[in-house]
């Protein structure tokens, strides 16, 4: 049956996903290839590769939202998810850099200085793209598996869960940060070369990888939105609307929670698999405490519960960033602590909700969350 | 009524909260196709006996019995619900960010609510015309596609009865239904509650008598977790123990 403002807003969602598609898959690349230089229109090789930055960063967010804003469950680990996924693309890309390597060693360049003679056991895996790529969506989701089922079974939820999620965050950066885990320690992995025979450095490579960052991020949408719209969507919502309703209608809320969380892991992972190639390096400092906290602030700005406002809030949020901190580097946390502070407090529908307030100014306003029952916040 | 079969039959229930004695030996049973109403002064047990049917508290001691000669002790909430116990609660617990249509939907009783057929699942048609006939009964058609929590308090409670419905229970737990909601819409619960009755045994648990009076056939009377007195509103309301403990300690109800 339709469902009449629903399907409205779902509609404007469509056209909203539409639009963002076609700028950042056709004109931002057009506009990187085809003016002159010197052109005011120009898009440049570091400008578009920043967006690619920005648009795996939307993926992470993807799956933060789908178990925050729709299930209602805060995780504050999933800055670790993401670092998965980034390291096992990190230790493929590593391993690919063979005799080019500063010691011309096959063996990466950390484990040389650290004096490990031989490849350890767990690399071996990531000598192949297929071994990197499917490890960067496999492992988070199964860590993912595990670390949930022991915590939704055990009925952990709203600010414990939150809680425990963080340790996990600081227990990964601390294993992370150790030269005896052999992923490179606080130094992390880089000084990548090639990923497939193709040169990183090379401008068409890194646009390349821009446009699989795009693309993976729609299919990410899309499967976002196939979940939510289901029934099984609409039992995430009610999960977080009243949890002992859905057991008492024969549902076992855990088990969603379950899947939700593993799906937000993979899409944590591929985020990670994505944006490694393009910025270059990933170091422990990107998947501790505060990264995985910077993806909250990314769904509340943009808007939790919706997921265009996930994207919209991690790209927002970063180009801000970028832009801010080249004026005041000292002040940037700051100003990114207010801002949550200011959208939690005055526009619990962040900008999305802001968007539709605009444009729906004269009918009555229904907020897409009603703060009810445990939702932890 | 010709069926004289137990659907539930609670024996010697006891659930001891460190030392205090929420229900103190129980025994209760409720017949196939009756509506019973609970009465009781405040910390009688009566909410605590429902938990206890539906699987959210477990008893200390005790057996509960359903149909035919299931042990509902032990048993979760989702398997209780699946065997067919529904429950409304006191306050009403709807999903506010859904519409009303989607809460019943969600609501139906199916063969499987795992995430993965539930993922894969679309409304049939005679799941449809099944909800559809539900919002007729309870009243809500015309606001089947408002949002949940925009509904009025009366309208929520009888969404929620209508969530129960759906779930097809055989036995029909229901919390206070009319609390704070006005005379009509209490009058309108109460035939809705007696035409669900011929279908299913229901019990109610009640506090106002007006209301009492115009559902009851057979009234349970429960003081100190403990049944003290069964029958007609007449015969509880003339009983001495009853008077004493209960309709004696504040003002009569009349």
């Amino acid at each position: 049956m339709p469902e009449p403002v629903a399907s409205q807003q779902n509609s404007r969602e469509t056209v909203t996903f539409y639009l963002l598609g076609f700028i950042f898959l056709i004109v931002l690349p057009l506009l990187n290839v085809m003016p002159s230089e010197d052109s005011w229109l120009h898009v440049s090789d570091f400008r578009l590769n920043q967006f690619g930055k920005f648009l795996a960063f939307a993926v992470l967010a993807l799956g933060l939202d789908l178990i925050w804003g729709y299930c209602g469950v805060l995780s504050l680990g999933q800055g670790v998810f993401f670092g998965f996924g980034a390291y096992c693309m990190g230790m493929y890309l590593s391993l690919q850099i063979g005799k080019e390597s500063v010691y011309g060693s096959e063996l990466p360049d950390f484990m040389v200085w650290t004096q490990v003679k031989e490849l350890p056991l767990f690399w071996y895996p990531f000598k192949s793209f297929i071994g990197g790529f499917f490890g960067a969506m496999l492992v988070p989701m199964l860590f993912a598996a595990i670390f949930g089922f022991l915590a939704f079974r055990s009925r952990i939820k709203g600010v414990y869960f939150a809680i425990i999620t963080q340790a996990l965050a600081f227990a990964a950066w601390l294993v992370f940060n150790r030269n005896e885990t052999r992923l490179g320690g606080t130094n992390g992995l880089t000084d990548f070369k090639q990923l497939l025979g193709f040169r990183l450095s090379d401008p068409s490579t890194q646009r390349g990888l821009y446009i699989l960052t795009v693309l993976a991020l729609a299919s990410s949408y899309m499967l976002c939105r196939w979940i939510v719209a289901s029934r099984a969507g609409k039992v995430l919502i009610a999960i977080r609307d009243s949890e002992s309703r859905v057991t008492f209608s024969g549902y076992t809320p855990w088990m969603y929670k379950l899947f939700v969380f593993v799906v937000a892991a993979g899409l944590a992972g591929l985020s990670g698999m994505l944006y490694v190639p393009q910025v270059g390096i990933i170091t422990p400092a990107q998947i501790g405490v505060l990264p995985s906290l910077e993806v909250v602030i990314w769904v509340a700005v943009g808007g939790r519960g919706t997921l265009i406002g996930a994207i919209l809030g991690a790209v927002a949020v970063n180009y801000g960033r970028s832009v801010l901190t080249n004026y005041f580097p000292e002040a940037w946390p700051f100003i990114l602590g207010g801002l949550f502070v200011v959208v939690v407090t005055m526009f619990p529908d962040g900008l999305v909700g802001m968007i539709r307030k605009l444009s729906e100014r004269k009918k009555t306003h229904t907020p897409l969350i009603k703060a009810e029952g445990s939702t932890a916040a | 009524m010709t069926d004289r079969d137990l659907i539930l039959n609670c024996e010697n229930v006891v659930v001891d909260y460190d030392g205090f004695k929420a229900l103190n030996n129980c025994n209760f049973s409720v017949y196939y196709n009756e509506l019973r109403v609970v009465i009781g002064p405040n910390g009688a047990g009566k909410t605590t006996l429902l938990d206890v049917i539906c699987g959210k508290t477990k008893p200390t001691s005790g057996k509960v019995v359903f149909g035919k000669g299931i042990n509902l002790v032990g048993k979760n909430a989702e398997d209780i619900a699946k065997l067919g116990v529904g429950r409304k609660f006191q306050a009403p617990s709807v999903y506010s960010n859904l519409s009303v249509w989607q809460n019943l939907d969600l609501s139906v009783k199916r063969a499987s609510k795992g995430v993965f057929p539930t993922l894969m699942g679309r409304s049939s048609p005679a799941e449809r015309e099944r909800i559809d006939e539900v919002l007729k009964t309870i009243g809500l058609s015309d606001h089947a596609h408002d949002r949940a929590g925009s509904m009025s308090h009366g309208q929520k409670q009888w969404l929620e009865i209508g969530m129960v419905i759906l779930q097809d229970p055989s036995l029909l737990l229901v919390d206070e239904p009319v609390a704070g909601m006005s005379d009509k819409e209490t009058e309108q619960t109460g035939r809705l509650l007696t035409a669900l009755s011929e279908k299913q045994a229901i019990v109610v648990i009640e506090h106002d008598m007006d209301f009492v009076r115009q559902i009851a056939r057979i009234v349970t009377v429960l003081a100190e977790g403990t049944v003290i007195c069964e029958g007609t509103v007449e015969t509880v309301q003339a009983n001495d123990r009853v008077r004493e403990i209960y309709l004696g300690r504040a003002k009569v109800a009349h």
